[in-house]
């Protein structure tokens, strides 16, 4: 039934609609112009979500910042909201996020771009075929489990080489967060350097090029834009991430840029606050929405970036 | 298996090639002449790509592959699909220009240098000398001589390819391989094309495969008919098109298969 009202309909329409396909066209009409709205709801409820988070952040900001200077928000070194003399200087948390970002960045972006040019230019189909679902697999591993992994093993293997160094410190919780990323940087940027062409690459083998200046000097400048993003995406999970830092990075703000040092993250703050008992609408409970902003604006401002590469460096083969 | 007068390039001798077990090039010989050109013709699957990539050891990229006989180059006797020659000696010997322009995302200027790059030259003088040098070669320096700095992508087609072909004569190689170098282009840019071709035969031996029979007449000097991976007549090209010798290459040559 379902299949000859379409053919009648399709065969029908081009010409003038013959008296008889009336009603079934307008059925038709109704059941696409309701199938368009659904799937038009579906789309329309993840920019509602998005808008309903960022408006939430506002304006539970914006109650924070009637109480506190903005200059002070951005100035003041210390935080310590919970505190009887309470300081609300942002700088400690950047900081300690900033610190954690660019140790795991600087494991995960070395590891991850080299296991993805060992993977798509020198590894076998098979030995591609069985190491890239192993790699994918450390993606599954919990994060607090990655969090104790860097309290309790990766710690003490540094405090080897840095004594001074206390148990909690940003270093291991940047270290461990770094190969919980790798997996995402290896296997995107794997991904797209496998999807350069292989007449690039008989290009530079035909001029006489090793394996590894193909894989240096084409692939890799070709698919660029694929590796920024990958790129781009480690830096966010790296900023977004809370377990392992509200584990192993010692909760306390510290404005310092020295990754031996235990401090606080605006991601581990939050869950700090949250879980504490701190009444809702004082003014400590609102920091986590100030926070919570500010770690907003940073990745919002990170994806802006990323696109821009995506479109600075897309090639057209 | 024409009797050749003029001093020799290269002699193919007894080659056979295989994909894993499947015969592709079978025991194929013929002398390629210094400075002619040398076209590659038969229809699809005929094997004449095969054996032109045989010449740089392409094959040697795709795993179980395997050639059998010898493909000496001359002067020094080196056997081109020998096991123990290196096939990155002799791709910077033997230069191969591609189907489809394939210039590398790159400025044209560092298009034009990668040879010499991956050769470890980094004099930025001695550079611009071959640059110019190769883009002459290939008539494309008073084009492109205001925009070295510009991405190659932003040339046309025939652009791309000339390009490629400035690219291989950069490095000064001694055979350069052209397979089917202008089927991707229009008509006008595939002239240039081989015009371009016949005139760089002066410093550098040619080996064509080409779809096209009358572009094997208008360039080249000697032809060679393939057919299901045997080399089944190989000629001066005037004889081949208008006295061959086998009925199979009478046929393909006044167009009743292929």
């Amino acid at each position: 039934m379902q299949f000859e009202s379409t053919t009648t309909l399709e065969t029908a329409e081009p010409m003038v609609t013959p008296l008889h396909a009336a009603p079934l066209l307008r059925r038709k009409r109704t059941k696409e112009s309701i199938i368009t709205m659904v799937l038009f709801l579906a789309a329309f409820s993840s920019v509602l979500v998005t808008a309903g988070i960022v408006g939430t952040l506002l304006v539970e900001s914006l109650t924070f910042f009637q109480h506190i200077r903005l200059v002070d928000f951005f100035t003041d070194t210390q935080w310590t909201p919970l505190f009887s003399d309470p300081h609300y200087g942002i700088l400690p948390l950047v900081s300690g996020t900033l610190v954690t970002t660019c140790v795991a960045l600087a494991v995960s972006i070395p590891m991850g771009t080299a296991i993805a040019i060992f993977l798509s230019e020198y590894a076998s189909k098979k030995w591609r075929e069985t190491l890239k679902p192993i790699l994918e697999l450390l993606s599954a591993v919990p994060t607090v489990v990655y969090g104790y992994f860097a309290l309790l093993f990766v710690s003490p293997l540094m405090q080897k080489i840095f004594p001074e160094m206390g148990m909690f410190n940003m270093l291991s919780a940047g270290i461990v967060m770094g190969i919980m990323i790798v997996p995402y940087v290896g296997s995107l940027s794997e991904d797209a350097m496998r999807a350069v062409p292989i007449s690039l690459r008989e290009g530079s083998y035909a001029m006489g090029s090793t394996r590894l200046q193909t894989a240096l000097r084409v692939v890799f400048p070709s698919a660029l834009s694929g590796i920024s993003a990958a790129y781009v995406l480690a830096l966010s999970r790296a900023v977004g991430e809370t377990m392992i830092v509200a584990v192993a990075a010692g909760m306390q703000p510290n404005l310092t840029w020295n990754p031996t040092e235990p401090a606080s993250t605006l991601t581990a703050y939050i869950v700090q606050v949250s879980l504490g008992d701190v009444p809702h609408g004082s003014i400590g409970y609102q920091t986590i929405f100030a926070a919570g902003l500010t770690l907003f604006v940073m990745t919002f401002s990170f994806n802006l970036v990323s696109f821009w590469l995506r479109r600075r460096y897309r090639q057209a083969y | 298996m024409h009797p050749s007068t003029n001093p020799l390039k290269a002699r193919v001798q007894n080659v056979n090639f295989f994909y894993g077990t499947n015969h592709v090039v079978k025991n194929v010989s013929m002398d390629i002449e210094q400075n002619k050109i040398t076209a590659l013709i038969g229809p699809s699957g005929c094997g004449k790509t095969t054996l032109l990539r045989c010449f740089n050891r392409m094959h040697d990229l795709t795993p179980a592959t395997r050639y059998e006989g010898a493909i000496t180059l001359y002067p020094d006797n080196t056997n081109l699909i020998g096991t123990s020659v290196d096939p990155i000696e002799i791709r910077m010997r033997v230069g191969m220009v591609f189907q489809k322009p394939n210039p590398f995302p790159k400025s044209i200027f560092e298009n034009v240098v990668y040879g010499l790059r991956v050769r470890g030259e980094k004099n930025r003088a001695l550079l611009e000398e071959q640059a110019e040098k190769a883009l002459r070669g290939s008539a494309l320096w008073n084009e492109v001589k205001d925009r070295l700095g510009k991405p190659a992508y932003d040339l046309s087609g025939g652009q791309q390819q000339r390009l490629c072909i400035a690219r291989a004569l950069a490095v000064e190689p001694e055979i350069l391989l052209f397979d089917e170098p202008t089927s991707a282009l229009d008509p006008i840019a595939t002239r240039a094309i081989e015009e371009l071709v016949a005139e760089i035969k002066q410093r550098v031996t040619i080996l064509i495969v080409t779809h096209n029979m009358q572009q094997a007449q208008r360039i080249s000097d000697s032809t060679a008919f393939m057919y299901l991976g045997n080399l089944i007549e190989f000629a001066r090209t005037e004889d081949l098109f208008h006295r061959p010798q086998n009925k199979l290459t009478a046929d393909y040559v006044s167009g009743q298969f292929g």
